[in-house]
């Protein structure tokens, strides 16, 4: 099963396609996935749930609904988000976010330190190009990032146990690393963790490098610093300040000494020269000298005007650290404009507030001494020009603009560069023309392999998140050196920031903004400017994040998984398959009523479409099945359904098809809200015809209206309404005869109509597949699953417009279709249980020997019910000899261990306490079976989803309630026996009962796939009722194809014929049938043939009726009789001024209360034949409701626009038909619009009468399949398994089945074909060993058991008088077992005293 | 009385109340933990014996879902 994945393209031909795919990655292996959905509870990304339409939420990672299948979970997400792209570290920025916002701020600064072990300090001094990227940016403003980082790390350093996070392995091999800047640092913390002696030497008395030299304390404070150092010093790093590489000790000695790596991070602290003249004066100072002056504690006067020259960072902190340390007018000196400015936006702006003055497009060009001090500085204006290769714009002097300055000292704060000393002759390392080290720039080694060097020694001045980012990937590269690993393999990864991101929708909320000390309580002291976030600020901040990426990479999932299923890297797989046929089931979309302002869906939330409708109705939807509207949740007291929306209408949507299925299912869910609010409710169905056309349907609809009083008003609606108030909807309606009306409900359903969806569209366009004018896939009416391509089959609804059960009939169709091109495959013959005769003695002999096995399911079980204690409880049962916990114990390596056990211990009954049997039986019985023992001496205990999952609050019941389970499934374990298999051969034949074209068709679509068929017809003729058909709904020639299909079937060499014969007496089941066929009316010519399966196709015919003079008048006609004056031109039809037809004769009536399905649609079709040859004709439609269903509305369409005219009459009073003296007919009827009665003369009346079945009584009994009231053959289920019956073998087809056009007939012929041939194919019939028994010398013939079984499984043996099972038709239920006086009757595996023993053991705990 | 509260036998049908027991649990609906299920192939297996062996056992109601 490949799910989440594309078609792209299919080349080849039918019977050898090559079909190219895409899949997309799931993130989760599902053969490691348990379902337990333990994940769920720790993801934090909150998403809309499209099951359930939006109405309520789910998390990032999900299962789309519970019974999904495969039962894995997945992740969403779409990529990566642009802040963790664009972070030259990577940090899951929108992990952290998302865990901030539910509070997780451990969880947050576990997920930040994986990537950066400073925190707090990026936090207070990032230049955050994440908030840049931030696509709340495009909705507002970026989300706050880095202050919420802050928030997290200052909470840590905070707090009384800080995280420390856990050193892998202690390792004995040293590593170096020279400089203790953020790249030094992070370089220490990654390699500690690893498990290295790491020591850090630092030139200067003090550590941190810039991030306490350069940056002055206001913006950094040192306790801060100190405290993110002492987390790495806590872990194991060494650190020696004052130690000058390459002058107290050198890389070589320190070789010598051990170190087998060395990271040289030393920064750049050399001030770069301005190169102008008077650099030289006394007052020219350095702006990096002068700041590491400062932070030392060394005080350095420069006087009150002091010229800080430079536009970075350096320079503002200059400036601002000179204004703190007694300067009274600082100023900066900078080249370009505002926007060029490399400093960050905030230190400008407070810069700004502190009053300093920052001269824009100035540049110095000499410094003017006296005695030797600085006096004055000369400074040039200058202009932008064209852009530089950093994109900025190019600076150029002004000639003429020079001015002169008074200052008391200048700072040059214009770049710098690194003081190589360190590399010492013994080091190969390369320094490049800008005086940095040549490394690699994924790997970050240098020419001499043991030195790798990282941060501003390598990319001159950067920032600090750089110099981290550095210093991971040095940590990275120096452990894969020592281990001598590859340094490259898996570490080249484009990071690619998603780009679609939904910015649509989102209220404007404005970031939170900086709290910071007043700027008049900054002066003259160090204190920290910037305030930080309070928690409630933090979380605001943190949700305003648009997860971007969906899934946050936040890796909760990867911790809370302990299977071992999570796989983030998971990756987006191409492939080809090659494939004999396809078959395109793509399904269908809900129309979308937002435009529609009538019913004012987008506006009322108590407007809802039904698909949402469905989903509230539903026990695992939004409510859990409590029915209440979205406005108050309140429980409804009145809903109204307005049928027809977006189909039927071509005003407001281009959909003129009926969707089909609207009708019956507005039915349904008003029947199921009444349930649900236990009758208290008005349910209204606003409809203009109501259309139950499908089997059982009309039934359904008049229980609806009559015992459960769902109200069907026949109306328009005019317009929605709201109360302001009370949130309840006013409808306004016009009836039928015109009265407008209003009514007030407390919701409305929209039954929405079904329409291609747009993929489906795109897969055809793909496929070059052609679609209808509706969009629907062509197809023709006698090969109704074929697409225009050949070799390309299609189902469902993107055929048409359709149900579930012929949804279902069409998914067997396209099978048989495709089958037909498939070359056959061996199919292996099952694997059939026998128990050797020793063991089963063996078994009864020896004593139960029984071995426990309790899961703890990951966490699913074990964290609610004590798994140790029920071990220790059960081993104490009797017969338990061996019982343990296993943590996952449908995992391969249990499996093993289980085997291993049951025969070190000699176990000869298992019991697994865990999950459900209905999932995992078959998994352990296997298992069973491979250790030798009999499978069925197996059982579970199910104390995951019947315990643990639902008394999650209650562990201490809930392991009570285990130990209970355990006790009562040992019980009945003690009491197990081994069981045997029975197979039986299949007859490789098949017997199709019937010739009409739905039997013809079966036929044929069998014998293609290479069985015998034996086809009997009762009539001389094939065809059946196809014979009086001359053309389908579209037009096409019925007669032609009819004589088409009988001579392949007469013409196919594996078809035997039986004409004029019928079968009179059939017997045995599945694989196993005989049949006896006698020529009809001559009952000594009789034979029998043996068949393995059976198809059901005896059709139905017209009810020939009583009413409207039919048979007494010469011009009242049914059907086909008309059809044939149409062909013959017949002056009626050429020549007659009026033609009435009455629909639903015999139909949906007392006697009949079903829909025939296809007259509606027949009359209209006969209707146009005749405006075609004689437009002037009145044509009189009398009718009940319209049933057009699907695409054949169209033809009700055409009918009104040709003039034919449509009088609606209900059942209470039906159209009176008479006769004048002169013979002409009379047809009174009352007209639905005008209220008056209205005569009509015709020339002659048609009637569309029923379609009644031919009486199959006899044959439904020796087949032991049921028939329905009205006498059509009732299938296995509805909906599931529409062509079957609960006798397996027995396949049922066409008007058989319940009146259907040619179609629909053939679909189901094919369908039925397809599982005939599923039984065929197999060769073997094997049946389960839990079966019933009758015990032959207790049974005493009451036949009981007979009458119970639902199977037909029992026989009477009238020789001995007893009742015996027929293994091969028992299904296992036991109602024999029940049903049994005498206790004769015996389910195995069910058997009485085994669960007898179990109600024993059910109440002994509790 | 007020604090009875009553052990409850119930006899499920494999194919749907037994399966719609476990779809209960994996959508983690909560109920009291004082019911005990055995699972039976179909609900017509379930005899008056069964049930009256339930009462007999002391539970306080029987369940048959099917």
């Amino acid at each position: 099963m490949l799910t989440l994945t594309e078609v792209e393209e299919i080349a080849g031909k039918p019977g050898d396609f090559r079909v190219k795919v895409t899949q997309k990655p799931r993130f989760i292996d599902p053969t490691k996935c348990t379902g337990c959905g333990d994940c769920v509870a720790v993801c934090p990304v909150v998403c809309k749930n499209e099951f359930d339409l939006g109405l309520d939420e789910r998390r990032a990672i999900y299962r789309r609904y519970a019974q999904a299948v495969p039962g894995a979970f997945t992740i969403e997400k779409h990529g990566t988000s642009p802040c963790k792209a664009t972070c030259p570290a990577h940090i899951s920025v929108q992990g952290y976010l998302a865990l901030v916002a539910q509070g997780k701020y451990h969880e947050a600064l576990k997920l930040i330190k994986q990537e950066n072990p400073l925190p707090a300090i990026c936090g207070r001094v990032c230049h955050h190009p994440c908030e840049t990227a931030c696509m709340r940016g495009e909705v507002d403003e970026p989300v706050a990032i880095d202050a919420i980082k802050r928030f997290v790390a200052d909470l840590d350093l905070n707090s009384e146990t800080r995280y420390i996070p856990e050193i892998k392995q202690e390792r004995d091999e040293k590593v170096a690393i020279i400089g203790s800047g953020p790249a030094g640092l992070t370089c220490a913390y990654y390699l500690a963790i690893e498990g290295y002696q790491v020591t850090v030497f630092e030139k200067l008395p003090v550590l941190g490098g810039m991030l306490s030299v350069g940056i002055p304390s206001y913006r950094l404070p040192r306790d801060i610093i100190e405290a993110e150092i002492e987390v790495i010093r806590d872990m194991g790093v060494q650190f020696q300040t004052s130690i000058d590489i390459g002058k107290d000790i050198t890389i070589g000695e320190l070789r010598e000494r051990g170190y087998q790596a060395f990271f040289v991070a030393i920064g750049s602290h050399e001030c770069k020269v301005l190169g102008i003249e008077g650099e030289d004066l006394e007052g020219v100072y350095p702006g990096v000298d002068y700041l590491r002056e400062a932070n030392l504690g060394n005080h350095v006067s420069l006087g009150d005007k002091v010229a800080v020259v430079g536009g970075g960072n350096v320079a503002m902190d200059t400036v601002r650290t000179a204004l703190r340390l007694g300067s009274s007018k600082p100023f900066i000196l900078y080249r370009r404009s505002l926007e060029e400015m490399p400093a960050s936006e905030e230190e400008i702006e407070e810069c700004k507030e502190e009053g300093i003055e920052i001269h824009f497009l100035t540049n110095p060009t000499r410094i003017i001494g006296e005695n030797g001090r600085v006096k004055a500085i000369e400074c040039v204006k200058m202009r932008l020009g064209e852009p530089d290769e950093s994109g900025r714009r190019r600076p150029a002097p002004i000639p003429d603009s020079e001015f002169v300055m008074e200052v008391n000292a200048v700072v040059p704060a214009i770049g710098q560069e690194s003081d190589w000393a360190c590399l010492t002759d013994e080091c190969a390392c390369t320094l490049s023309d800008w005086n940095t080290m040549q490394v690699d720039p994924l790997t970050l080694q240098s020419s001499d392999p043991d030195i790798f060097a990282g941060g501003d020694a390598v990319y001159g001045p950067r920032t600090v998140i750089e110099a981290i980012a550095h210093g991971k990937q040095a940590a990275i590269s120096i452990d894969r050196f020592i281990r001598g690993e590859d340094l490259i393999e898996g570490r080249e990864k484009e990071w690619k920031a998603i780009e679609e991101v939904e910015t649509e929708g989102y209220d404007r909320i404005p970031r939170e903004q900086m709290p910071r000390l007043p700027a008049e309580k900054r002066s003259g002291n160090f204190k920290e400017v910037q305030l930080g976030f309070t928690e409630e600020k933090v979380r605001l901040e943190a949700q305003r994040c648009l997860s971007c990426g969906v899934c946050s990479e936040c890796y909760q999932c990867v911790d809370a998984c302990l299977a071992g299923a999570v796989i983030h890297e998971d990756q987006t797989v191409e492939r080809e398959i090659e494939v004999g046929a396809i078959i395109l089931a793509p399904g269908f979309k809900t129309f979308d009523p937002s435009s529609f302002d009538t019913y004012a869906y987008s506006q009322f939330p108590n407007v809802m479409t039904s698909i949402e409708f469905e989903r509230l109705l539903s026990a695992s939807g939004p409510t859990q099945g409590h029915l209440q509207r979205p406005s108050d949740e309140m429980a409804p007291k009145s809903i109204a359904f307005l049928q027809c929306v977006g189909s039927r209408d071509i005003n407001r949507c281009d959909h003129s098809y009926c969707s089909s299925v609207c009708c019956t299912y507005a039915i349904k869910q008003a029947v199921v809200a009444k349930e649900h609010v236990h009758g208290d409710l008005d349910a209204a169905i606003f409809f203009m015809d109501m259309r139950t056309h499908g089997k059982e349907f009309e039934r359904y609809y008049n229980r609806a209206r009559d015992e459960h009083g769902v109200r069907f008003i026949r109306s328009r609606i005019h317009t929605v309404e709201t109360h302001r108030q009370n949130g309840n909807l006013v409808l306004e309606y016009v009836l039928e005869d015109g009265t407008v009306r209003s009514e007030s409900f407390d919701m409305v359903v929209l039954s929405v109509g079904i329409e291609p969806s747009d993929s489906a569209l795109e897969l055809a366009n793909k496929l070059g597949i052609r679609v209808n004018e509706h969009s629907f896939c062509e197809h023709s009416s006698f090969e109704p699953v074929s697409t225009s391509r050949p070799g390309v089959f299609v189902c469902g609804t993107f055929q048409s417009p359709k149900d579930i059960p012929q949804s279902v009939v069409e998914a067997n169709a396209a099978v048989g279709a495709a089958g037909n091109l498939l070359e056959p495959v061996a199919v292996e013959p099952p694997e059939v249980l026998e128990v050797p005769e020793q063991l089963e003695s063996a078994v009864f002999l020896d004593p139960p020997r029984i071995g426990i096995f309790v899961c703890n399911c990951g966490i699913n079980i074990g964290g609610v019910v004590r798994v140790p204690e029920v071990v220790e409880y059960a081993s104490n049962l009797p017969f338990v000899v061996h019982c343990q916990e296993n943590l996952f114990s449908c995992s391969q390596d249990a499996q093993g261990k289980l085997k291993e056990v049951i025969q070190e211990q000699r176990l000869n009954r298992v019991v697994v306490a865990a999950c459900s049997p209905r999932t995992h039986e078959p998994l352990f019985k296997d298992t069973v079976h491979a250790a030798g023992v009999n499978k069925y001496l197996f059982e579970m205990a199910n104390i995951r989803d019947q315990d643990s999952w639902v008394h999650q609050n209650a562990p201490e019941a809930a392991t009570q309630k285990a130990k209970d389970l355990v006790r009562m499934a040992v019980a009945k374990a003690a009491l197990l026996e081994p069981l045997n298999e029975q197979q039986y051969p299949i007859t490789p034949e098949a017997l199709v009962v019937g010739g009409g074209v739905a039997g013809m068709q079966a036929a044929l679509t069998i014998a293609e796939s290479g069985y015998p068929v034996h086809l009997v017809e009762r009539t001389d003729r094939l065809g059946g009722q196809a014979n009086h058909i001359h053309w389908t709904w579209k037009g096409e020639d019925v007669q032609e194809f009819r004589m088409n299909l009988e001579k392949e079937v007469r013409q196919h060499p594996l078809i035997t014929l039986h004409l004029g014969v019928e079968v009179t007496y059939m017997s045995g089941f599945v694989g196993n049938f005989r049949s006896t066929l006698t020529r009809v009316g001559i009952s000594q010519e009789a034979m029998t043939v043996d068949h393995g399966v059976v198809v059901l196709a005896t059709g139905g015919a017209p009810y020939r009726p009583k009413e409207y003079l039919y048979g007494e008048h010469q011009r009242v006609f049914m059907w086909h009789e008309l059809d044939d004056l149409i062909l013959r031109e017949h002056p009626v039809i050429t020549e007659g001024n009026c033609g009435v037809f009455i629909q639903c004769v015999g139909s949906r009536n007392h006697e009949r209360p079903y829909c025939s399905r296809m007259c509606c649609t027949h009359s209209l079709q006969t209707a146009l034949r005749i405006k075609e040859v004689n437009h002037d004709m009145d044509i009189y439609v009398l009718y009940r409701d319209l049933r057009t269903h699907g695409l054949r509305e169209d033809l009700y369409a055409e009918a009104r626009s040709r003039g034919v005219i449509f009088i609606r009459h209900s059942l209470e009073d039906l159209p009176k038909v008479n006769v004048y003296e002169d013979g002409k007919l009379e047809v009174r009827v009352l007209d639905h619009v005008l209220q008056r009665p209205i005569i009509l003369q015709p020339d002659f009346i048609n009637l569309a009468t029923a379609v009644v079945p031919t009486a199959a009584g006899d044959l439904a009994r020796h087949l032991k399949v049921p028939l329905n009231q009205d006498g059509f053959f009732l299938e296995a289920h509805a909906k599931l398994r529409p062509l079957d019956f609960a006798t397996d073998g027995v396949f049922v087809c066409g008007l058989a089945h319940y009146p259907k056009d040619i179609e629909e007939s053939l679909t189901q012929a094919m369908g039925a074909a397809a599982r005939a041939g599923s039984v065929l194919v197999k060769g073997i019939w094997v049946s389960s060993g839990l079966v019933s028994h009758i015990d032959s010398a207790t049974c005493v013939g009451c036949q009981g058991c007979l009458n119970t079984c639902p199977y037909g499984a029992i026989d009477f043996l009238d020789e001995q008088q007893i009742c015996q099972v027929n293994i091969a038709l028992c299904k296992g239920c036991g109602s024999c077992a029940a049903a049994c006086t005498s206790g004769s009757a015996r389910l195995a595996g069910f058997a009485r005293q085994q669960i007898n023993a179990q109600i024993v053991a059910s109440m002994r705990g509790i | 009385m007020a604090d009875f509260e009553p052990k409850i036998l119930a006899f499920l049908c494999n194919w749907c109340a037994y399966a719609g027991a476990d779809l209960a649990g994996v959508s983690r609906l909560q109920y009291p933990p004082n019911v005990r299920a055995i699972r039976v192939m179909c609900s017509s297996s379930v005899s008056f014996e069964n049930i009256l062996k339930g009462f007999q056992m002391g539970t306080d109601g029987v369940f048959v879902g099917g």
